[in-house]
């Protein structure tokens, strides 16, 4: 695959300076203010008072400094144990979901066992399957089980992701047999086999599966909305949305901060790792 | 002998990487299948949620109301609507940027791009939040904007006329850099030789957007109005965060009707309604492999 960019190239090369790069320049850079100014703005207005949010005309920078949205944020709402809860989902999900997706990866790629044509039949049938067909079923599914109001529920329906399934095994196919036959001769078991020398060779597939994944569960909506209704258990964007969408007067400084705190972790994280994603994206069309 | 017990090892070993998998796939996913195509011929209440086996068989009564539902046809309409604007406005504007970052004359190509998808990567929630208020009619940043050129910007959301526009100026906003960087990586795989052979015959940047890039691109352009046209069907959470379906149901969508049902206890209906909108989207990615294979 050709890199998305080479940027060695890209710093050695001159800028030129052409009326017409000139001018594309300038339409991308409109396009970028259009595409990141109401993100900035968001960040820029959770710093402001609420009467200043509310001014006509608006303020571009802050003319009054505050940080007072985002402590009666945290002191009034409950945030920090929705931002916990966001984590600990997101993680648990993350790395269930990649180690199970590798695993059966592994032995839909590498292994000869009886119903393997089955189980990936199967898997790439609900490839397909949008969230929003089996949500009701899922939901009527996860109550009989008494898993309502559990932190099972946000989690156990996300650890077997057909999509995980079908990009480990893609990648895995690729993996030399004479470097497992190697490892097999070597003495390994099929266990060590797997930790040892096919986990390691797929590192970028598991990164860029990892980074996926974890941005799904951190933004995911639909479900946890439905899945608990006790508030102790509300991820951070189910407590936004209910604030916002709810009866009680909405103070936007409170909402702004909030959706600041759901939304600046995964630019960081996104900014850190954006080749991966962008790259992941690139190859497997995975959101 | 030994490479049949061999082989068993190797098909015991093979369950055991495959079973944590299997096992969680067809609880979450193959048993709520097989159960909506259960429940959309039943008519099953929110009452029943304990005892889903002891409800009755309607047949097709739930998909004969469906389809007969006014409040549904208005739903239809509006997904319709949205898909059908937001997907090739989407598509355009994502090729227009990925060529322009594709032509070498960009001076920041990677912060271009970085920018461009930093909105796909943030939460529905909080774009909705910003959203609101830049769409806010007496103090949000557009309608202020236009306020400065001497328009007076409509009070979007509120109104129906404008508030779907609202939420396909939105989507678009959110998803034009998934679809650039996959436009981008399908600009990347044509031979940059192609542009200067066409170059040499004096063939200008428009003629060659149309002889080179799009026929070459068209796979690649094919995958992305799916990929899009699939999300946008399912379009569910703008409406829920922005206008609750509303006003006058303006913005209901498909989607968010079978939510709205599903609240009402009426699970049937609901399950039938995801019938109908599951058979939608399968028929979008029918007719794409279509258009692939008579490609070739």
């Amino acid at each position: 695959m050709t890199t998305t960019d080479a940027p060695l190239a890209e710093t050695h090369r001159r800028r030129r300076f052409t009326p017409r790069s000139i001018l594309l320049n300038v339409a991308l850079l409109i396009g970028l203010a259009a595409s990141i100014g109401p993100l900035l703005w968001m960040v820029v207005s959770s710093v402001k008072p609420e009467g200043e949010i509310r001014q006509f005309p608006p303020t571009l920078l802050p003319e009054q400094f505050t940080w007072s949205n985002y402590t009666d944020l945290f002191a009034s709402l409950n945030f920090p144990r929705y931002f916990v809860n966001s984590v600990v989902v997101a993680l648990l999900v993350t790395v269930g979901s990649v180690l199970f997706s590798a695993m059966v990866g592994y032995a839909l790629a590498k292994l000869d066992f009886p119903g393997r044509r089955a189980l990936f039949a199967l898997v790439m049938g609900t490839l397909m399957v949008p969230g929003m067909v089996t949500f009701v079923p899922l939901f009527v599914l996860v109550a009989n089980l008494d898993l309502i109001n559990t932190y099972a529920a946000l989690i156990l329906p996300f650890l077997a992701a057909p999509f995980g399934v079908f990009l480990m095994r893609q990648f895995m196919l690729d993996i030399p047999d004479e470097l497992l036959d190697a490892a097999r001769v070597d003495g390994a078991g099929e266990f060590r086999t797997f930790f040892a020398v096919v986990l390691p060779q797929t590192r970028p597939a598991l990164a860029t599966l990892g980074i996926l994944t974890f941005l799904g569960s951190w933004n995911n909506f639909l479900w946890p909305l439905v899945a608990v209704q006790n508030a102790d258990l509300y991820t951070l964007p189910v407590a936004l949305a209910l604030y916002s969408t709810g009866q009680n007067t909405v103070q936007y400084g409170l909402l702004v901060a909030g959706a600041t705190v759901i939304v600046l972790p995964i630019l960081i994280v996104f900014l850190v790792l954006q080749r991966h994603i962008v790259q992941g994206i690139a190859t497997t069309g995975l959101k | 002998m030994v490479a049949s017990a061999r082989r068993r090892r190797t098909g015991l070993a093979a369950w055991g990487f495959a079973l944590p998998f299997t096992v969680l796939f067809a609880v979450f996913m193959l048993v709520p299948v097989a159960s909506s195509l259960y429940m959309a011929f039943t008519d099953m209440q929110g009452a029943d949620l304990r005892t889903p086996w002891a409800v009755n068989f309607v047949g097709l009564d739930n998909f004969v109301e469906v389809l007969g539902d006014p409040k549904f046809h208005q739903a239809a309409g509006n997904t319709l609507y949205f898909v059908g604007v937001a997907m090739p406005l989407t598509l355009a504007i994502a090729l227009l940027l990925a060529v322009l970052l594709n032509s070498g004359l960009a001076w920041f190509r990677s912060v271009f791009r970085v920018g461009f998808y930093a909105p796909v990567v943030t939460s529905i929630v909080a774009v909705a939040v910003v959203w609101r208020f830049l769409l806010q009619p007496d103090f949000g940043l557009v309608n202020s904007t236009l306020d400065v050129i001497g328009i007076e910007g409509p009070r979007w959301l509120t109104d129906e006329v404008w508030a779907m526009p609202s939420l396909i100026m939105m989507a678009t906003w959110r998803n034009v850099g998934y679809t650039m960087v996959i436009l981008l990586a399908g600009l990347q795989g044509i031979p940059r030789d192609l542009y200067e052979a066409s170059a040499i015959d004096g063939a200008g940047a428009v003629r060659q957007f149309r002889s080179i890039t799009v026929p070459l691109l068209r796979p690649t352009l094919l995958f992305c109005a799916v990929i899009t046209g699939i999300g946008y069907l399912q379009f569910f959470e703008e409406p829920f965060v922005m206008t609750q379906g509303g006003p006058l149901g303006a913005t209901n969508s498909v989607a968010y009707e079978i939510f709205n049902q599903f609240g009402f206890g009426n699970y049937g209906l609901s399950a039938a309604m995801s019938y109908v909108l599951f058979i939608a989207i399968v028929i979008l990615s029918y007719l794409q492999f279509r258009l692939l294979r008579t490609e070739k």
